[in-house]
């Protein structure tokens, strides 16, 4: 099932460039392609503040042309200057799970099922130990207040954690203080550009819901891949750029359910499947497997699918090796 | 997508013992409470009172946990502390083969025979005395209608076994023993439980001061020992102090009926499960091997002070009656070639072919008889931070179907795989989110069957015309409407979850 959606979005990535069909007419995937004027900002953490964000406006030169050059300054892949206040507003309430990173947490296990069941599959690790991700560096950049970090240390990672906002490390440091299990994570507010400088590796780099809230995903694509070793792993989830995504992820979640606050999310930021996987590809990372999440009312757990019209996650292996 | 967890059923192939070790703080019984809580905190960097998991209570349902969790390849890596005062624990249970049959047992539904054959366990029960049954015959005393229940109307060869608690409890105690899971047994009784400990407060400024036991449930035991662990499994019985020392609420009321238990001879030997609803309550027949039964006499409170002070043989006699002739007439026995029951067709089964038999005669009384009162009750809540309540603990029901322990072995079951899927993608096993999953699949399971039960009781003390005429009806149709038969059966052996016609 998985292939046959990765073949899907690899066929359409390498076919001649055009703007994919979902998004609204008049409006394209500029974010990807222009010469942002962003500021210089750290990778951020990944959940929802309440203040709105100024959308970056589409830059004209470059508007639908896949093709153009992705001119960049000393602009790094780097968050906006008010998601960050969005995210330190909120910090203190990142380990409750009935606060407002409730639906986080709901989707955690999930997340972490997918990973687990990648990373054991590409590393070869035997799936039914306790401790499977035994000898592997991991690195989760906006890692928040360490809710997917916590559980990858408990599966035997060496885990380093990484988020702009300063406040999410400091919580996140105390709770895993909380669990010999956890204490070992390395946390640091720094950004994986800087890291990228340090010329660390990881054997595998993980960025959930991240890349929608970064002005230049195709920079951050690049760090993310030149933290990677070769042959390592890449994994990211976000949310697609479709109109179930409008409807669920931003009319549904922030307006109506009151799940996120409203600005959450803009969805112009999200990408699409094939444009994630095109970016990877530019990055030399090969998207391997993808799934999506769904959610089901009635029991109030989220599942993997193959259904990638809202959230979806993706597996990639670096390649030169 | 695939399933991660697959339930791995350890073959027990690491024969290693691992020597049972009784931890007790002796230093800290001789220099006070104060001081040992205090001497416990400065041990830092000491791991020995760290625990994956606390099961309060060594009884069937805790040991089941314990087993269920060793059985697992997800979970035996797990540290688990047992907290029972009772000797057995440490020293074990001698059975021996001449003793004559308990009469504490539990009937054992196939559902559970099948979890206790996956974690390794029902080798060790088919070692003792037990026995299966494959017949069930229900009836009442105004003789108006009868069931007869076969297991090959549901194309099986067991309704269920009869076991005595102690061959279970030996049984999952061999079985523990033999597995090579990390497990300390604590010969004490719980006396404080703290699922918050309270840490020196920290503040944002890098300096990390928590109490290195923050993230862990505190026990504190009679003598003087205290433990933490992530999860504490509440398997202490109908009056759990576990239950009580967490704050859970419970509902419930007390039945104004005793039960007397007892183990009986016959002349030939019992394969068929019997129960009669008389006017003040069921009486039921279980065979629990070679020629012996137990009673279980559900009665009011005077009736059962009566009957136990009644001499031997007289006891005898009345049993003889209850089952016989006594309060009311035998049922008419009808039987498949009757031209009433033509137009059912091919639909029927088998055992609406056979008629009503009496139980067979006791001749002789085989143990002393034991009283007990009967109660109902239901934890409102059976999960919290850092702490969960399986079995008798979260909820107690009446005997008259025989469900009780099942219900706790279900629970026991339902709370190791829970645990272990927490621990496939990493959880803290003592958060509330992971172990709500536990709560939502086993509370709406007990509490139907609950009222079930609860219902069959009320619905059999009521001595009145028209409701002993409706009860023959429900006698009749499930007797002679073979898809209800089937679903009662399934249900009853806990194939079934819940009792609609799925």
């Amino acid at each position: 099932m998985a292939s046959k959606l990765l073949r899907r979005v690899l066929i359409v990535s390498d076919r001649s460039p055009r703007p994919s069909s979902r998004s609204l007419p008049g409006f394209t995937s500029s974010r990807l392609f222009s010469s942002s004027n962003s500021q210089p900002l750290p990778a951020t953490a990944s959940s929802p503040p309440p203040p709105p964000t100024t959308v970056d406006p589409p830059s004209s030169s470059s508007a639908s042309k896949f093709g153009s050059k992705i001119r960049n300054d000393s602009v790094r892949s780097s968050i906006k200057d008010p998601e960050l206040a969005k995210f330190s507003a909120i910090a203190d309430t990142w380990w409750d799970s009935e606060g407002p990173f409730k639906p986080l947490h709901l989707m955690n296990p999930t997340r972490l099922a997918f990973i687990r069941s990648t990373l054991c599959r590409h590393f070869r690790k035997d799936t039914n130990s306790a401790r499977p991700l035994e000898g592997l560096k991991i690195i989760d950049v906006g890692c928040g207040g360490g809710i997917l970090s916590e559980p990858l240390a408990r599966m035997g990672a060496v885990v380093t954690g990484i988020d702009a906002v300063d406040k999410n490390i400091k919580i996140a440091r105390v709770h895993a203080d909380l669990d010999p299990g956890t204490s070992n994570i390395e946390y640091s507010c720094t950004t994986a550009e800087k890291l990228v400088e340090e010329q660390r590796k990881f054997d595998a780099v993980i960025a959930l819901e991240v890349i929608e809230h970064v002005a230049n995903p195709a920079e951050f694509c690049k760090s993310l891949s030149a933290l990677t070793t070769p042959g390592g792993a890449t994994v990211i989830s976000t949310i697609n750029r479709s109109m179930r995504a409008y409807a669920t992820a931003i009319v549904a979640a922030e307006y109506i359910l009151h799940w996120l606050p409203k600005g959450t999310h803009q969805w112009s930021s999200f990408l699409t499947p094939e444009e994630l996987a095109l970016i990877l590809k530019r990055a030399s990372v090969s998207v391997k497997e993808m799934a999506g999440f769904v959610y089901n009312p009635l029991t109030g757990r989220w599942s993997l699918s193959d259904d990638i019209s809202v959230n979806f996650i993706a597996f990639g292996t670096k390649d030169g090796q | 997508m695939n399933r991660l967890l697959a339930r791995r059923f350890a073959g027990n192939s690491c024969l290693v013992r691992v020597p049972w070790r009784s931890f007790c703080d002796a230093a800290a019984v001789n220099s006070g409470t104060a001081q040992a809580k205090h001497a416990e905190k400065q041990r830092l960097t000491s791991h020995s009172e760290e625990y994956d998991v606390a099961i309060v209570g060594g009884g069937m349902v805790g040991m089941a946990v314990a087993c269920s969790l060793a059985s697992m390849s997800l979970t035996k890596h797990l540290n688990v502390a047992i907290i029972d005062s009772n000797p057995a624990l440490v020293n074990g249970i001698t059975i021996k083969k001449e003793d004559p049959p308990d009469p504490r047992v539990s009937t054992v539904t196939p559902a559970t025979i099948s979890l206790f054959k996956e974690i390794g366990a029902w080798e060790y029960v088919q070692q003792h005395r037990h026995a299966y049954f494959d017949k069930m015959q229900v009836w009442d005393y105004t003789g108006l209608g009868y069931t007869r229940y076969n297991a090959r109307d549901v194309s099986k060869e067991v309704l269920g076994c009869v076991v005595e608690n102690k061959v279970l409890q030996s049984s999952l105690l061999s079985c523990i023993q033999n597995a090579d899971i990390r497990k300390t047994v604590f010969p004490a009784r719980l006396t404080s439980m703290n699922l918050n400990p309270s840490s020196i407060p920290t503040e944002l400024n890098g300096t990390s001061s928590t109490s290195p036991w923050r993230g862990f449930a505190r026990l504190e035991l009679s003598d003087g020992t205290c433990i933490h662990a992530k999860l504490v499994v509440g398997a202490d019985g109908s009056k759990s102090n576990v239950r009580e020392l967490s704050g859970f609420k419970t509902t419930g009321w007390n039945y104004a009926q005793n039960a007397i238990i007892c183990t009986v001879e016959h002349t030939v030997e019992n394969n068929c499960a019997w129960q009669r609803f008389l006017p003040s309550g069921p009486i039921a027949v279980l065979p629990i091997g070679e020629n012996f039964s137990n009673i279980v006499w559900t009665m009011s409170p005077n009736e059962s002070s009566e009957l136990k002070s009644l001499t031997e043989s007289d006891f005898i006699k009345s049993v003889n009656h209850a089952l016989d002739y006594g309060y009311g007439p035998h049922p008419k026995s009808s039987s498949a070639r009757d031209g009433d029951l033509s137009w059912f067709g091919a639909g029927l089964t088998s055992s609406a072919g056979e008629g009503f038999t009496v139980p067979p005669r006791v001749v002789r009384l085989a143990s002393e008889r034991m009283v007990f009162p009967l109660s109902l009750k239901h934890a409102n809540s059976y999960v919290a931070k850092h702490v969960a309540l399986v079995g008798d603990a979260a909820h107690t029901v009446h005997p008259l179907a025989g469900q009780g322990v099942n219900l706790g072995f279900g629970d026991a079951f339902a709370l190791s795989r829970v645990i272990g899927e927490g621990i496939a993608v990493g959880s803290d096993i003592g958060e509330v989110s992971l172990l709500r999953r536990y709560e939502a699949e086993r509370r709406p399971a007990n509490i139907v069957m609950m009222a079930i039960l609860d219902g069959f009781q009320k619905v059999y003390s009521i001595d009145f015309g028209p409701l002993n005429i409706v009860r023959a009806a429900a006698f009749n149709a499930a007797n002679y409407f073979s898809p209800l038969k089937r679903n009662i059966i399934s249900y009853a052996s806990g194939e079934q979850r819940l009792p609609l016609f799925t």
